[in-house]
């Protein structure tokens, strides 16, 4: 019931009649058999692009250019680390650490200004409420390419072009939208005896958030928190702009090594798939909330 | 409490509720009321949360003191409100403190750059001078943005409507098989994956040799296994002048005109024997019957031996091989030859006719598809795009699908309604809630695509591809150094999504109403 499928056959039971997909049905009396056949062949098209990145990045140069990935089933031999070695010996480590301390500070600054927002926008009256959440919801679908130049004008006068700190800035940035709308709808379902209890107590606003409201929504907190996180570890525009040489994460430096394509393969290969790793762990171990967050406010 | 609020949010029922009540009036009570599973939802549309929507409204029905607005439960339920009873609510003073921050960063990083942007595409390259609107129309003068928008606007009309439908046949047809988790994980993976790796991953895939890229392999084969006598590399005739044909222009051709009843002999050389296909026979002359020009096509080579424009008893014919009869420039008829290398024209009016043997018979095989060529390489990044999407469609149509009552499809099959009818006439109208969210997510994000066009487009087929993002960041960053321009492209890419912020409040306030 964790996983994606949870949606699907737990009403199935208290509905009654058994739960029946409707194109399936006709389907079924062509055979389930051409279903299967036709999804077999349809994950081995979304799983062998994947896999054949991560084939090439385990095959020396010279397997590269003279044969396909997929002869390793037949030659498992083939396979060597010594394209991971290389790049790791090459000061790509530098660049993955770039992109964990511009990915981790993003994340943890958006959920804490987003759910103060949140808060404020749920349960606090102030003039302007209204208006001001629907120009939140109005940013929701705004370009980053809107702001590049007129941050980076403002980068060059701060100070702080081409640095983490300037690349982090942006990215919570334009992740607060969201993070406002998706907080600020949950804290809005929280029963209001809980925070006039609360209230009456005499405790603090600041206390009452940071005891009550926040601590009840570590669902939503997940949901935006593997969002934000996986949005900013992937991101590449916003390196490109702002993130100088010394600042770059692994998005960017791989970027740069993309021109010479296919001379360069034993570097790109085993960097994409380097890249992809901690997202893809992420994704499986909180793919539950992932699928909520998405579910919850799909509009970015 | 706590347990509460929490538990529902745990087993993921998600949306199962939520849809039907997003496409039919009124909150379905007895879902509501199964408890578990059911209490939680999110609603695709997602303005309110609704997992503590229900939690709010279980609450207001056990309170007396319930003001009648949250009563009512539903989406409303969620509309914060303040009791009569004394608002114990904090001054607007302290919301300010809460909410500085957000609006600070807000307000500088995100609208001061609109308000910057707009003024600073009115100035020229350098923001020197003032242009009035000149930038605007040298975008749409350029031809080299021109092109840019025509490729966007083919993004938009292909790519949402494409990874939607494949979205709803996808959480269609695995709502039945039993690792239906698994193909979801799959399908799914790619939306954790950067768009960067996900364009390494298709150069790869979509690399020119068969031998290395597998989309060139995979066609290849399949091409073999259904065409794979259809091409003589190679094959020509004797270069002296007692051949019969002569090479023209890369075609085959006869030396002599034929009329009807003549036989017209097209021996080849310059193949192995080895190479011809395994159904071909041995050669025979064509009788050609009146009012017929008939020829037989073979390779006249016989090792150690033979005669030369002769059909010796071993030499092969060619098979497959397309034939025109050809009269004063124009072709009159087309055929290909039998097993044995014969042919024959049938029915051809009088005359004299010259027989010719295209050049698409002795191209080199096929060796797939240009992928990243300037012909396809839009639809080719496409195809990147809906990989990496398609997921992202299934599950919330699934999450659709699960939520639809079978009570109405049930009722309508038995009123005797095909299955198609069935789907067509209520399931469609009831996911079109979600449907539209897919779509309309989907078109923002073509409107913005950058990554995969950047990264999959080869250096020299990347003006092919060009897409307004890309552009923006090339006249700006990429070298182009105006920013002048830059800024007037990233007003039009605002303005584009301008209808969609326009709908996200509209879907908003008729929620929270």
């Amino acid at each position: 019931m964790t996983t994606l499928t949870a949606s699907q056959p737990a009403t199935a039971g208290s509905a009654g009649a058994p739960k029946r997909g409707v194109l399936s049905r006709v389907v079924d009396k062509l055979g389930g058999g051409l279903v299967q056949i036709v999804l077999i062949v349809l994950a081995l098209f979304w799983l062998l692009p994947t896999l054949g990145l991560l084939v090439v990045s385990l095959r020396g140069d010279t397997d590269n250019n003279s044969s396909g990935w997929w002869t390793f089933f037949t030659k498992p031999a083939q396979l060597t680390f010594e394209n991971y070695s290389n790049l790791l010996a090459s000061g790509f480590t530098s660049s993955f650490w770039n992109t964990v301390a511009i990915t981790v500070p993003a994340t943890v600054l958006v959920i804490g200004i987003a759910a103060m927002a949140g808060y404020a926008f749920a349960w606090m009256e102030f003039p302007g409420r209204d208006g001001l959440f629907l120009v939140v919801i109005a940013l929701l679908v705004v370009p980053i390419q809107i702001a590049l130049i007129p941050i980076a004008k403002m980068y060059g006068f701060l100070g702080i072009f081409g640095s983490i700190p300037g690349v982090v800035l942006f990215h919570v940035a334009f992740g607060l939208p969201f993070a406002i709308f998706l907080l600020r709808n949950f804290f809005a379902g929280i029963p209001k005896e809980l925070l006039e209890a609360a209230r009456m107590d005499g405790a603090a606003e600041w206390k009452i958030f940071a005891t009550v409201v926040f601590p009840l929504a570590k669902p939503a907190v997940a949901s935006l928190g593997i969002f934000q996180f996986l949005w900013v570890w992937n991101d590449l525009l916003v390196a490109l702009v702002f993130a100088d040489t010394d600042a770059q994460p692994m998005t960017k430096a791989l970027q740069s090594q993309m021109r010479q394509f296919g001379t360069n393969v034993d570097i790109l290969a085993p960097g994409a798939f380097l890249s992809l790793i901690i997202p893809l762990v992420l994704f499986f171990s909180f793919q539950r909330y992932f699928v909520q967050g998405l579910l919850a406010g799909s509009v970015k | 409490m706590t347990e509460r609020l929490d538990g529902p949010q745990t087993p993921r029922g998600d949306g199962d509720a939520a849809v039907a009540r997003g496409a039919s009036p009124g909150p379905d009570e007895t879902t509501e009321a199964t408890g578990g599973t059911a209490s939680v939802e999110a609603k695709p549309s997602g303005t309110t949360h609704p997992a503590l929507d229900d939690v709010a409204t279980g609450e207001d029905g056990t309170t007396s003191s319930a003001p009648p607005a949250l009563a009512t439960g539903g989406p409303a339920a969620a509309k914060v409100s303040y009791g009569g009873s004394g608002n114990l609510g904090p001054s607007p003073r302290i919301a300010v403190f809460f909410l500085l921050p957000a609006f600070i960063l807000l307000g500088a990083w995100v609208v001061y750059p609109i308000i910057y942007s707009i003024i600073r595409s009115l100035y020229d390259a350098n923001g020197g001078t003032f242009v009035g609107l000149s930038n605007y129309g040298a975008i749409f003068s350029d031809s080299g943005t021109l092109s840019t928008i025509r490729n966007n606007l083919i993004w938009v009309v292909v790519a949402p409507s494409l990874v939607t439908v494949l979205g709803l046949i996808f959480a269609v047809l695995t709502e039945r098989i039993r690792w239906a988790t698994a193909f979801k994980l799959i399908v799914f993976m790619p939306m954790a994956v950067s768009l960067l790796a996900s364009g390494v991953i298709f150069r790869l895939v979509y690399e020119q040799d068969p031998d290395k890229g597998v989309a060139n392999a995979i066609i290849t084969s399949v091409h073999d296994v259904f065409a794979s006598s259809s091409g003589y590399p190679g094959a020509r005739p004797r270069e002296n002048d007692q051949a019969p044909v002569l090479v023209e222009k890369g075609a085959v051709v006869s030396r002599q005109p034929a009329q009807a009843g003549q036989q017209v002999l097209v021996p080849l050389v310059g193949m192995k024997p080895e190479a011809l296909p395994s159904g071909a026979a041995a050669a025979k002359p064509a009788s050609a019957a009146p009012g017929e020009v008939a020829g037989t096509v073979w390779l006249d080579f016989t090792p150690g031996g033979g005669t030369v424009n002769q059909m010796d008893g071993n030499e092969k014919g060619l098979p497959d091989v397309t034939v025109e009869a050809v009269s004063g420039g124009a072709v009159k008829a087309t055929t290909t030859t039998a097993p044995d290398g014969s042919f024959h024209f049938a029915g051809l009016p009088a005359g004299s006719y010259q027989v010719r043997l295209p050049q698409s018979n002795f191209t080199q095989p096929f060796a797939g598809v240009t992928w990243l060529g300037p012909a396809l390489i839009t639809p080719a990044i496409i195809g990147a795009f809906i990989w990496v999407w398609a997921g992202f469609a299934m599950v919330l149509i699934a999450a659709g699908l699960s939520a639809i009552p079978r009570d109405a499809l049930e009722a309508a099959r038995i009123d005797g309604a095909t299955e198609w009818q069935v789907f067509r006439r209520i399931t469609i109208p009831l996911l079109s809630p979600v449907l539209l969210v897919v779509l309309v997510t989907m078109i923002i994000n073509t409107l913005k695509v950058f990554d995969l066009v950047f990264v999959i487009a080869p250096g020299s087929v990347q003006p092919n591809a060009n897409v307004i993002a890309l552009e923006m960041w090339r006249v700006s960053f990429g070298g182009g150094g105006n920013q002048g321009l830059g800024s007037a492209l990233a007003i039009f890419l605002l303005v584009l999504v301008l209808p969609f912020m326009a709908i996200n409040i509209r879907r908003f306030r008729r929620d929270q109403a």
